[in-house]
């Protein structure tokens, strides 16, 4: 652990500070998740226009590594496509915060990490499938999800 | 054996798990005690030796194996009724651990005698092997589960507990010995003399009091008792259920198989004995085996002097742990009204990283919601720290924590 940091100042400085947190009223997508293991609780929100996430929040409880990718992730997805962020992977997000090496180290801290990405491919999943009726496009996002970790 | 810290600390030796170094080479502080306990060679070597020179069914073969084996295995039961105090030994049900007793008794019991409008009774303070099982009995006889909320204090508001019993329609009351959050004991003297007042039916969830303190089933008078061999020196996969002769005799089983039957024809079946009418299919032989060492280590110490051994350990913790700023402690301030599990929280750093900082100085707590969420909701928590005590901690062990925990409070710039 010690030549891999996880408290990294980006970490405590997003734990302190989240980005896009808060609450989208009437959301388009509206995913609530949940990490059994800890009672780690987030709500994600997302508004599509023109194809492309138009505006994305989140908010919860969680520990410095859930908030931290929690406000990467929304600020790494806001303006993509909707096929951008179906092709978006764990290790872009992890990279982005040098956390890449907990998928080795740390089989229960990389569920903190990637409960946010989990969040977001099971609600653009839900949006493909329930509001567009489209499943082909929904691909397999679902199982994805289910398999991040 | 004396109650000093040294007699207690001499018996770090018989524990080989405790030499490890984890991390960055830092000597192991084991404080998730709480979730299950280290293991001493007695019970490591009394298993091995199990399957080196005894290994084979039970109950059944005449060969040589199967009657060492099997005696050993009766041999626990008889350990376990002497060490509760239980006179009949038929009374002692092996289970896998508190949860599938308390699950026996909530499909065996329950079915049977929950009805329509009955009310079970729980507490806030419960583990969820406590809650869930009734959350399934009620739901399926369209029965009511009902809570005896805890104070600020966290100790149960008992004249819930008559308002309830008022209602006439209380069929049973279930609850934790010692919360394994809170650390709080119940009051189960008053909780079960109330209970036979009114003619209900007890079942005490003890898997985080008989590991630490005397208990004698002969006084407490409950009807149902339940615990984990493996939070007290024994191995997984082993628990208990006791119950009253008369009680068990009209229950129905629990798993059908071998073992618990007493003829099978094609369409009908009757039904073997205790205990082995809820003991169906082959049980846990080698750890059955290896927790009878457990008890018998336990014994040599003496459950009196473990008590007191907590309770002093405890006292210091919760001393040097009030000393830190922007620690918050959780459940009673009064040590003697409490086992040794300290939960608390740390400024708003999340349990896990509190967890995972502190792992780095080789301590080990747990973080989360303790299996505990009704618990934690009433706490307006997600989940907090945990730190639990056992015969082998010492003070030392102690201040190991208060470093670490200094060192969170540095990581996130407090």
């Amino acid at each position: 652990m010690s030549g891999d940091p996880i408290y990294t100042e980006m970490i405590i400085e997003y734990s302190r500070n989240p980005s896009n947190f808060g609450k989208i009223d009437n959301a388009h997508i509206h995913q609530h998740d949940a990490n059994p293991l800890c009672g780690d609780t987030i709500d994600l929100y997302l508004n599509i226009d023109d194809n492309k996430i138009s505006e994305v929040k989140f908010d919860g409880h969680g520990c410095a590594i859930c908030m931290a990718c929690c406000s990467v992730l929304t600020e790494m997805i806001k303006g993509k496509t909707l096929d951008d962020v179906k092709k978006f992977d764990k290790d872009e997000l992890l990279s982005e915060l040098g956390l890449e090496h907990l998928v080795k180290t740390s089989p229960v801290r990389i569920k903190c990490a990637l409960l946010s990405l989990k969040s977001l491919k099971f609600g653009i999943y839900s949006y493909f499938v329930d509001k567009m009726k489209d499943s082909e496009s929904a691909g397999n996002l679902n199982e994805e999800a289910a398999n991040l970790y | 054996m004396q109650s000093t810290a040294d007699a207690f600390e001499d018996l770090r030796k018989d524990f080989p798990v405790l030499n490890r170094r984890v991390r960055d080479d830092k000597k192991l502080v084991y404080f998730d005690n709480a979730a299950t306990t280290q293991k001493p060679n007695q019970v490591i070597d009394a298993i091995s030796d199990y399957y080196q020179n005894h290994n084979s069914n039970i109950h059944r073969a005449v060969h040589a194996l199967a009657e060492e084996s099997t005696e050993a295995f009766e041999n626990t039961r008889d350990i376990v009724a002497k060490f509760l105090n239980v006179e009949d030994s038929r009374e002692i049900i092996f289970v896998r651990g508190t949860t599938e007793g308390i699950n026996l008794v909530a499909y065996a019991w329950g079915r049977d005698n929950v009805k329509e409008g009955d009310i079970i009774v729980t507490t806030e303070y419960e583990h969820h092997s406590n809650i869930v099982p009734w959350q399934l009995l009620t739901q399926e006889k369209k029965a009511q589960l009902k809570y005896i909320d805890i104070d600020d204090n966290g100790e149960l508001m008992l004249d819930q507990l008559d308002d309830y019993l008022s209602t006439g329609k209380v069929k049973l009351v279930t609850f934790s010995h010692m919360s394994n959050v809170l650390g709080t004991i119940s009051p189960v003297e008053e909780i079960v003399s109330k209970c036979k007042n009114a003619g209900v039916k007890v079942l005490i969830d003890a898997a985080q009091s008989v590991p630490h303190m005397k208990v004698n089933l002969n006084e407490i008078g409950c009807d149902f008792f339940v615990f984990s061999g493996h939070k007290m020196l024994g191995p997984t996969g082993v628990g208990v259920l006791w119950a009253k002769k008369e009680v068990l005799e009209k229950m129905s089983p629990f798993l059908g198989g071998g073992d618990m039957i007493r003829e099978v024809h094609k369409y009908e079946t009757t039904w073997n004995d205790l205990p082995y009418k809820f003991e169906a299919g082959t049980p846990n032989i080698a750890d059955v085996i290896g927790f009878a060492k457990a008890i018998e280590y336990l014994e040599k110490i003496g459950m009196d002097n473990i008590r007191n051994h907590e309770l002093e350990l405890t006292k210091y913790a919760l001393e040097e742990m009030k000393k830190i700023p922007g620690l918050t402690l959780y459940g009673t301030k009064e040590p003697e009204k409490r086992g040794g599990v300290i939960s608390f929280n740390f400024n708003s750093v999340h349990p896990h990283d509190v967890g995972t900082i502190i792992d780095k100085d080789g301590v080990a707590i747990r973080s989360g919601h303790h299996c505990a969420q009704v618990l934690m909701e009433k706490l307006n928590v997600a989940a907090t720290n945990r730190a639990s005590f056992y015969i082998y901690n010492t003070k030392e062990e102690i201040d190991v924590l208060i470093t670490a925990l200094q060192n969170v409070a540095k990581v996130f710039k407090l």
